[in-house]
């Protein structure tokens, strides 16, 4: 029988190195691949929503000695949103790089970045994900330098850099662990750990590492100079996707395998760096010049949100308000993961059609391209938090959970964030309005504009009216 | 899904789906936005018809969707979301003619008929919103889908008054959100429950009652435009007229004072609102609205700021009416619901008529202005003669409902108020309408555009205020008939006191 997980990591791996040996045709390849590792994840998806998780042994080899592949809810529900992104992406780029050389280029890469990131959601031991990872990591600074700007290229230098010192410090961590247990396998190591210092330890390094590949405050900084300096497909994929998987890998410890060890203290740590993320972040994206500084700057204070889950989900005995707050967790994170590679395609094609993305000039530009401007606003919507997005039902049910816990402060923070992200996310809208001549038709580049905007729409209209179907997906609630 | 559960949210969908398509209109074509526009309109005007007549008869109608856990978006329609939904519709179908005429040349047509149609769905949505969430959910995307309204002109002033609105509601927004998930962290999930549903499990709650019923009036009274969270409203005035007339009389300051009454009425409902003290204060602040709003349009020269503050003061008349305890106040404030509608549309409309047709944007330049355009100007006279309280018009109904509720609970105080806004009222409008019919015409008017034809200005802008001002009459002379708006109050009335 064909595996569905497999053929989710080698699709896009075969596809990347097919691109790699026939650069004339890595377009269509390319495109062909994206259509079939689409499927191959939409098969994933049904599995997952059959069975519950699907675990396959690569040649056979049962853990710890073989390859094993595993889905649970949580990532099916990565899976299918870096498959939306892709496919989105993808589409995008065709109508993006018009010099076939940069399309050449950037096909292999992508592919390639996509099968590390898949392999990375579907891994089920510490050193494969190691592997992903640091394959992740040198895709994404790749194409991040793609363009051969001077900026680009050193901000790329430095991502690469900051990349490898993240995953050698996971790998210390990995190795702690390794000597202690005997094991890499998730699923052992979760039964096995016992609070004590080696998996203190391992846990900081572990973390550590990660926050610094997930751009966690105060480790960001690298984040906006490579994300806002890529080519608008290439900063779509780091920002929605890279950054996340980094993140993922950080719930998957602290929620799962380093659940005993976790303590209050640490719990609030993560918490009170996040509130830390939200307001500087969204300080600095209010700050920005330029709009792709300014989404960059978003990713910095979005990813501050899922970080205050984390105090509350420690907090709370398993249950359902737990599920639902771990849930809605999953929610916000895929909300924002194609929001912002909506953002990030409409800031692309902006730039584009004005020669330029500094804010204050953009007057005629967001006049002139109605989808374009749509989807900002639409992506914006999700950004801030308002309803119908799937950000909304999320950072309701976030401070629910926090005025039902007793840590209301969290909620300051939100209120302060969600009022930064509206005055951020308004100053780019408010250029839309000016004295130029009307526009006479609402799309003007199909292959670029229409993929940005199904993006943006599905962070707003598809999560929020459909959220329900998520917790299905994760096994939570009434429905599992 | 029956028939029954449908209704609501096709109701909803009647705008939403011309407004989602009339973004993708091209701008040249007129006739296929106009289609679009009418047919959504007429399609909704006769699907609010078969739910008054259901809602009369007693039938439930909600449609409900499942969010999350816990958390569901409900369209209902009460005896109260039809008064709100079918002023809406109404006044929709009216505005969108006047808007098709007073836009017909200006640029990014699309563009505005599209938000112009999210807008009134989003006030459908807050009308037929089952429970604290789905209110939330259609409010906060109300303010996202009149801001590129209030912005449309592009103008430096009009950028400027856009983000001072977005800076109030937004604000209130968030305050109003934290007030309903704080609330439902107390409740768990509740709809709506006419006489409210917090009366059961208040023991023991006073104080955070009290905390979530302050942010709740922080963020709607924003909306409401309660001193002194007023400060955006005229200050949007810069918008096109027929937004004005939207935010004024249907949408925005509408959905504010909606859910004023939905928090009163049905969330606390009036007997716990009163004992808290709740009722005392929402008193005072609508009073102190009325008293302010009406000085300060004293003192204005801009017609339109002068009609903005006008709002101010008569939107509170509906906070009042739920402010004071008993079933005769509550008439009063719910019919004005639609009286103020009704009323403030038309002077609206009749503002716009000037400026366009004239070019007269401010008092000082009125007079004469009933010469030139006598009927404009008979619908503007009904409409500030109905404001000031004169008999038979609409908004004598209103205040006599409201001295009476005030009698019968004896807040004699509110007479005062009452008698001090009336005058006010007099000062404000009487010299406009002096001015109008009694003083003699200028030699020249300061932009005078549209060349005079068959009537004093373009048809589509000239018949919306005639039909709005009779609405007025009609809904003063004929309160007592069956299914007039007054008769609609005494039926949600009858039901909260049950």
């Amino acid at each position: 029988m064909v595996d569905s997980l497999a053929l989710a990591v080698s699709v896009p791996l075969v596809g990347g190195l097919l691109a790699t040996a026939i650069p004339k045709r890595a377009q269509a390849l390319g495109l062909l691949a994206s259509l079939v590792a689409v499927i191959a994840v939409a098969w994933v998806l049904v599995g997952v929503w059959q069975e519950g998780s699907l675990r396959s042994e690569l040649g056979g080899w049962a853990a710890p000695l073989g390859i094993a592949l595993v889905a649970d809810g949580l990532s099916a529900a990565l899976l299918a949103m870096a498959a939306l992104v892709a496919l989105g992406v993808g589409v995008y780029a065709t109508g993006y790089f018009r010099r076939g050389d940069a399309a050449a280029h950037f096909w292999p890469l992508w592919l390639l970045l996509w099968a590390a990131l898949n392999g990375l959601l579907l891994a089920a031991d510490l050193f494969n994900i190691y592997v992903t990872l640091e394959l992740l990591g040198l895709t994404a600074a790749a194409l991040g330098a793609l363009t051969g700007s001077v900026e680009a290229v050193s901000a790329n230098l430095r991502y690469l850099l900051v990349g490898l010192l993240g995953s050698m410090t996971y790998l210390l961590g990995v190795a702690l662990l390794y000597t202690a247990h005997g094991t890499l396998d998730l699923g052992l190591l979760a039964a096995v750990i016992q609070p004590g210092p080696v998996a203190a330890s391992a846990l900081v390094l572990m973390t550590a590492g990660l926050a610094l590949k997930a751009a966690l405050f105060p480790l960001h900084f690298w984040l906006p100079p490579a994300h806002a300096n890529a080519p608008a497909p290439v900063s779509a994929a780091l920002s929605a996707l890279v950054v996340k998987a980094a993140f993922y890998l950080i719930l998957r410890l602290w929620l799962d395998v380093f659940a005993p060890v976790v303590t209050p203290w640490a719990a609030s740590l993560m918490g009170l760096l996040g509130a830390m993320a939200i307001i500087w972040g969204s300080w600095r994206a209010l700050r920005s010049e330029r709009l792709k500084l300014l989404a960059a700057y978003s990713t910095v204070a979005q990813i501050g949100y899922l970080c205050l889950f984390i105090p509350l989900l420690q907090a709370l005995p398993p249950g359902s308000e737990r599920d639902d707050l771990f849930v809605a967790l999953v929610l916000m994170a895929l909300t924002h993961g194609l929001a912002k590679a909506g953002l990030f395609l409409a800031a692309g094609l902006v730039q584009r059609d004005a020669g330029h993305d500094r804010i204050d000039d953009l007057g005629g530009t967001a006049q002139n391209m109605p989808a374009t401007t749509f989807t900002i606003a639409l992506a914006g919507t999700a950004l801030i938090g308002l309803p119908p997005s799937g950000s909304f039902i999320g950072k309701w049910i976030l401070m629910t959970s926090a005025i039902e816990s007793g840590q209301w402060w969290w909620i300051l923070v939100i209120l302060v964030g969600t009022l930064l992200a509206a005055a951020y996310v308004f100053r780019v809208l408010s250029r839309a309005f000016n004295l130029e001549p009307t526009p006479r038709r609402f799309v003007t580049q199909a292959r670029t504009e229409v993929p940005a905007l199904l993006l943006a729409l599905a962070s707003v209209a598809v999560l929020g009216l459909a959220a329900d179907s998520l917790w299905r997906l994760l096994g939570m609630g009434e429905g599992a | 899904m029956s028939l029954e559960s449908l209704l609501p949210v096709s109701i909803l969908l009647s705008s939403l789906l011309p407004g989602v398509f009339i973004f993708l209109v091209k701008e040249e074509s007129h006739i296929l936005r106009g289609v679009l526009n009418m047919a959504g309109a007429l399609i909704k005007l006769l699907l609010v018809g078969v739910m008054i007549w259901g809602v009369y008869r007693g039938e439930v109608y909600e449609t409900r969707l499942t969010l999350a856990p816990g958390l569901d978006l409900v369209l209902a329609a009460d005896a109260l979301s039809v008064l709100f939904v079918t002023l809406s519709t109404v006044l929709w179908l009216v505005t969108t003619i006047y808007a098709i005429g007073y836009l017909e040349h200006s640029p990014n047509r699309s563009r505005f008929f599209g938000f112009f149609s999210l807008c009134v769905s989003a006030t459908v949505g807050i009308a037929l919103a089952g429970n604290l969430l789905s209110f939330v959910i259609f409010y906060e995307i109300l303010t996202l889908a009149t801001y590129p309204l209030v912005a449309h002109r592009g103008t430096p002033d009009a950028t400027r008054g856009a983000k001072i609105y977005l800076a109030y509601t937004m604000s209130g927004g968030v305050l109003l959100l934290v007030g309903a998930i704080w609330l439902q962290a107390i409740t768990g999930p509740v709809d709506f429950t006419q006489g409210g549903y917090l009366g059961v499990l208040s023991e023991g709650l006073h104080g955070p009652l009290v905390a979530v019923f302050l942010l709740l009036l922080a963020g709607l009274g924003v909306k409401a435009a309660i001193v002194p969270l007023h400060g955006w409203l005229p200050q949007s005035m810069v918008a096109p007229a027929p937004v004005s007339a939207l935010l004024h009389a249907v949408a925005v300051v509408k959905a504010g004072a909606f859910g004023i009454l939905r928090v009163v009425y049905d969330v606390y409902g009036v007997g716990l609102a009163d004992q808290l003290g709740l009722l005392t204060l929402l008193g005072i602040l609508a009073s102190t609205t009325i008293i302010y709003g009406s000085i300060r349009a004293l003192s204005q020269d801009g017609l339109k700021k002068r009609l903005a503050y006008s709002t101010v003061s008569q939107v509170s008349y509906i906070a009042l009416g739920a402010s004071i305890l008993g079933p005769i106040a509550t008439i009063g404030g719910m019919v004005h619901l639609v009286h103020q509608g009704i009323m403030k549309i038309t002077l609206f409309f009749c503002a716009g008529n000037y400026a366009e047709t004239l070019g007269v944007h401010n008092v000082s330049q009125m007079d004469g202005v009933g010469r030139r355009m006598p009927l404009t100007t008979l619908a503007f006279s009904v409409g500030a003669l109905g404001m000031i309280g004169i008999p038979p018009i609409a908004g004598f109904v209103t205040k006599w409902y409201l001295g009476l509720g005030a009698v019968e609970a004896d807040a004699h105080w509110v007479l005062l108020v009452l008698a001090a806004s009336s005058l006010l009222n007099a000062a404000y409008f009487l010299p406009i309408l002096y001015r109008a019919w009694f003083r003699p015409e200028p030699d020249s008017w300061p932009k005078e555009s549209l060349p005079q034809g068959r009537f004093e200005t373009m048809g589509a802008l000239l018949w919306p205020p005639l039909i709005t001002a009779a609405l007025c009459l009609i809904a003063g002379l004929f309160a007592a008939a069956p299914f007039s708006p007054l008769e609609w109050a005494e039926l949600i009335a009858r039901r909260e006191y049950l």
